[in-house]
Parts: C-alpha cells; structure tokens; sequence
C-alpha cells in the first residue's frame, strides 16, 4: 500500500467523525435554546476556555491525557475484535499501584511501572473468562469495573488513607511527581507519555507481526486460524496491553497531577476515564492516532466546560453533546446520509 | 437482630428490587430477541427526570410513570432504529445514550428547577404506598406490579406465539424469516417493551422509592440490572428473584455501614461487591451455565 493509498484510507473515516461532532455541536446548540441559554456564548467561552489561552490549552492537554490511553484499551480490544470496557477499573487499580509503590521506592519510573503491571494484571481474569470459559467480555468487565470500585475505595479509604487527610489517599511524594510542562497549570509530562504510548501502540499494532496478529484475528478469527495464527493468544494480548495502558493512566493521573497528587475522596479524580474512553476511542476510529486528536478534543470539552459554566450553563453539557457525538458515530453509513442527496443534486 | 430490623431489611430489599427487576426483564426480552442494549443506565436517569416532571405537572405519580416509560419508548426507538434497521453496532449507543442521561440530568435540574444537582419531588405528585408503619417502613404498590410483571413476561415469552416469535428472531433470525415473521418488526417491538419498562423503572425511583431526583439518581442499577439478566440465564421469573438478592445485598452492605462492630470486622465494601462475583462465577458456568440467545448483539440482514 503507497503511502496515498494510506492517507486515502484515513479520509472518510476522519469525515464521518467530523460530521458527528458537528451533530452533537448542533444538537446540543438546539438544547441549550430550548432551554433558554446563549448557546453563541456558551460556545465562545466553551472555545475560549479550551484554547483561548496557554493556560487554558494546558490545561485541554492535561485532562486529554487519561483520556488517550483509555480509549487506547478499548482500541486495541475493538482491532482484536473484542468489546473491552474494562479500563475503568484498571485505572483505579493502576492510581493504588503508584501511590503505594512510589511510598517505598521515590521514583517516577516506579509508579510508571507498578501502573503497567496493576493494570494487566486486573485485566487477566476478564481475559481468560473470554478465551477458557467463553464469558463475553462486556458483561464480565462491567461486574470487574464495579468489583475494582469497591475493592479499589476500600484500598483508599482503609489500607492508603492520609492520616494527615482524612479526603484523600496518600499523596505521591515529591521525588515520584512527574515535572510540569507550564508552570501554574496541570500539565505534566503524563501528556508526553500518553502521546509516546499511542504512537509505540501504533506502531505495535501496523508494524509488527504481533500487531499483525492481533488485527488479523479481530477481522476474522477463522480465517486467522487457518492462517496460523492463535486467536486466544491474540486475545489475552490485547487484553493484556490494553490493561497496561489503563493502569498507566491512572498511575499518570496520580503522578502528574497537583497539587494533590493523590486519590480523592470516592476515587473522584481517577473514576469516569475509562467510560469517557470509549467515547474518544470511537470517536478517534479505533486508531492510535486518531485517538490523540480525538482525546484533545474531549479534554478540550472538559477544559472548556469551566468556563463555559460562568455564562450560566451547567457543566454537564458537555457530556451531552459527548453523548450525541457517540450516538451519531453510531449510526452506520452517517456520511452516506449526508452525501447522497448531494451527488444527487449534482447530477 | 429484631423484628423490627428484619422488617426493614426485607421490605427496604422489596423498594430496592422493582427498578433492577423491571429493567432486568425488559433486557431479557430485548435480548431474547437479539438486540444487546447497555444504555439502560441512562434511560433510567433520563425517565426519573422527565417522569418526575410529569409527575408534578399532572400531580399524580401515575402519571409519572407513564412519562417514564414514553422517556423509555423514545430512546428505545433510537437504539432500534439504529441497531434493527440500520444494522448498526449494537453496543455503541448504549454508551451514548449512558453519557447523555449522566449529563442531561444534572444540566436538567439546573435548567429547569434551577436547583444544583437534586430536586425534591413534591409529596402530592409521589405514588402513595400500599401499606406504612411508624418507623417509616413502607411497601409500594409497584412491588405487587412488578412481581405480577415478571410473570406476564415469562408467559409472554415461554407460552404465547408473540413470544416464540420474539425467541425465534433472537436465536434464529434466518429459520425465522423463511417461515415469514418479520425479523425486524418483532426486534424493534422488543426493543421498545424493554426501553419502556426500563422508563417505568426510571420514573419509579423519583415520583415512588426515593422521592427525589438527583444528578446520579440511576446509581448503576441499569449495569446491575444487566448484571441481573445474564445471573438469570435470560429468565423474567429468575431476574425477578435476581433482582431481590441484588436489592438485598444493596441493603445488607449499608446496614454493615451503619454497624460499628460489623463494620471492624467485614468492610462493607467487600459484600458491596459479592452480587457481582456471584454473576461472574454463574456465567463462568462454575454454578449452573448461563447461554445468551445464539444471534444475541448480531444485526439481521438478509442474504
């Protein structure tokens, strides 16, 4: 395949998530009207709270950041023809992992790593549930997302508690904390991390014959057995890896985050990242580097809400036009829709 | 342990079970006829909040429930359109479906009450209980529906042809169709018996059991209830029995809570999450073996 053949592959898919968020700006412009906001200024300060500043762009960036490796997990699952939406509770688990290795051993690389392996390692039972005992995987990581919530609030309330304050774990000590990209803001270099593992997982997935593997048996897992290849070892990859980059984010979401550098009170600032996920994943095509463009964009969303609040619309907006957004990529053959009446009208 | 707590406990597990157990069914139904759905979740949210709004507006909670379950129909004729006849992906927008009840609620009870994050049904648009003791134990007339509920549907599906038809285009839609039933029409009606009842449970939770709507007033149960649905094989008479378990472990863990002794011994957190490993071990085919219809979460089309 040359590299315009490449590129041509890359156009309508990157045309039908366009259109999406489009529809979801346009629903969500109609809700905010019917329900009497400024829906022109509740966008203007949604972009200007986004990207209207180096601030504020930090800030779009930082909370891009778990966003990216999430949807990375449910990519890797979606290529290898799995429904993984377990990363919401790896990412619990990968947070403990780093505040408590990280009280032992002050060393970013520690947590990076303790996150890594928490993080597979949680992933495991819903893996072999799938490949030995044939358990889809949406229903067992829903039961592993509630278990990790339960199992990962009792870690952080009763084994990890800050004595000092009673809110909130441990904090990450200050040798383990990630550096700050802007000063003042919340960008650390978690964000870097992030775009580094959605670029080696691309290259991991086109460009080795693992990769090759774990996409073969998500088209086709027949065919790729008669090909030679194992789908159930492609499978507890993709499990695996996936687990890897979901524990990462939450490890990242401990370490690079001030000031607090710790798990709040009800997992507040580590739970709702491996839903969110999903949605950047979908949104991003599956593809690791869509997926960063697509992770800016709902951290923008995030970011901007902020803002977007102080002309009276309640932050949770966003999550609506989110919300539209994923129905509309839903929806199969969205471009056709649009397109065919205008070929039409052309001819 | 008195009669008094084990009075409680029992009837606070019976308010607990009608929205898992009503969502519970309406999801075996659906995917009896092969369509999956995860977006129970914010139907639920979505149907508390517009049901609340009937509710108030008709003072009668009746009302709301009936407001519940059109909240209920119109999200279910998305998910159908979109997975029946544009045979998109079955999974994808539930997720949707999930963000937009999370964040339309709380936007909701900004926008229209003007209060931040919880709105208090007001008493007179509530469902009166059937029965009331002095300690503030009650039992609601949706308890006896719900169970009565659960049985219809078990009739419908295992004893009437409408429901062998709905089982026929969930196992087989290809047998089904050379026999002439129309795979799409009896997919998307199940579809949208179960984005109704699911709506009916919604409402329940406002105008009924908790009297209020809050910005996380679905509190997972419409995962639970998926939970629920493979825990009873595909079953409306087993989720309904589901559904009260999972209700009372929900009770039982706050009770430990609430048990200074009890809590030093077992945290609650752990029983919180037994209803979820008792599920994984029963479709893990360790106790008993849970089989979903074979062309469940597949779209139809034929060859």
């Amino acid at each position: 395949m040359t590299a315009l053949e490449e590129l041509k592959g890359y156009i309508r898919p990157l045309g039908e998530s366009v259109l999406a968020i489009l529809i979801g700006a346009l629903i969500g412009a109609i809700v905010l009207w019917l329900s009497g906001y400024n829906a022109v200024a509740a966008y203007k300060a949604l972009i200007q709270g986004s990207f209207g500043s180096l601030g504020n762009f930090a800030e779009t960036l930082s909370k891009s950041t778990p966003l990216i490796l999430t949807a990375i997990t449910f990519a890797i699952g979606a290529r290898t023809g799995l429904f993984n939406i377990g990363a919401e509770g790896a990412v619990y688990f990968g947070a403990i992992a780093a505040v408590a290795i990280t009280q032992s051993i002050q060393n970013p690389l520690a947590g990076i790593l303790a996150g890594l392996f928490i993080g597979a390692l949680w992933m495991l039972p819903a893996a072999v549930l799938k490949v030995y005992r044939g358990v889809h995987e949406v229903i067992s990581t829903i039961m592993f997302n509630w278990i990790a919530f339960y199992l990962a609030s009792w870690l952080a309330l009763q084994v990890f508690e800050n004595p000092m304050n009673p809110n909130s774990t441990l904090p990450i000590p200050p040798g383990a904390r990630l550096p700050l990209l802007v000063k003042n803001s919340t960008l650390s270099l978690a964000f870097v991390i992030a775009v580094i593992t959605a670029v080696v997982v691309y290259v991991i997935m086109w460009h080795t014959k693992l990769g090759y593997e774990l996409r073969t048996s998500g088209l086709n897992s027949r065919a790729a057995e008669y090909g030679g290849i194992n789908p159930r070892k492609a499978m507890l990859w993709s499990f695996i890896i996936g687990g890897m980059t979901a524990g990462l984010a939450g490890a990242l979401q401990v370490m690079g985050i001030p000031p607090s550098y710790s798990i709040s009170q009800g997992l507040a600032n580590v739970y709702g990242y491996g839903f969110d996920g999903i949605g950047v994943s979908l949104v991003g095509r599956n593809h690791p580097l869509g997926i960063i463009f697509a992770g800016i964009l709902f951290g923008a969303l995030n970011a901007g809400a902020t803002l977007m609040q102080q002309t009276g619309v309640p932050l949770e907006m966003v999550k609506v036009i989110e919300g539209i957004i994923i129905v509309a990529v839903a929806v199969p053959g969205l471009l056709d829709l649009f397109l065919k009446p205008l070929r039409r009208g052309k001819a | 342990m008195n009669e008094t707590f084990v009075i409680s406990l029992l009837l606070g597990s019976l308010a607990a079970m009608v929205p898992i157990a009503l969502t519970s069914i309406g999801a075996v139904i659906s995917e009896r006829a092969g369509v999956v759905n995860i977006g129970y979740e914010g139907i639920l949210m979505l149907s508390a909040f517009f049901g609340a709004i009937f509710a108030e507006l008709a003072n009668n909670g009746w009302v709301g429930l009936l407001g519940g379950a059109l909240t209920g129909l119109v999200i279910g004729m998305i998910h159908g359109v979109i997975t029946v006849y544009l045979k998109g992906d079955h999974v994808i927008p539930g997720i949707g479906i999930n963000l937009i009840g999370y964040g339309g609620v709380a936007f909701g009870i900004l926008a229209y009450w003007g209060t931040a994050g919880q709105h208090q049904v007001a008493p007179s648009a509530q469902i009166k209980p059937l029965w009331m003791d002095a300690f503030g134990n009650s039992l609601s007339p949706m308890v006896p529906i719900t169970i009565a509920i659960a049985f219809i549907a078990w009739w419908m599906l295992f004893k009437t042809p409408f429901g062998l038809r709905i089982r026929a285009v969930g196992e087989n839609p290809e047998a089904a169709d050379a026999l002439g039933i129309n795979v799409e029409l009896y997919r998307f009606t199940a579809v949208l018996i179960a984005s109704a009842l699911a709506g009916v449970a919604g409402a329940y939770l406002s105008v009924d059991w908790l009297g209020t709507v809050t910005k996380t007033i679905a509190a997972g149960r419409g995962f639970i209830a998926l939970a629920n649905m493979v825990f009873s094989g595909w079953n409306p008479i087993i989720a309904l029995g589901g559904a009260f378990l999972f209700g009372f472990f929900d009770n039982f863990a706050i009770y430990i809570q609430n048990n200074p002794w009890l809590a030093g011994t077992i945290p609650w957190q752990f029983i919180a999450t037994l209803p979820y490993v008792v599920t994984l071990v029963v479709v893990a085919g360790i106790i008993g073996r849970a089989r979903p219809p074979k062309w469940d979460g597949r779209p139809y089309k034929r060859e």
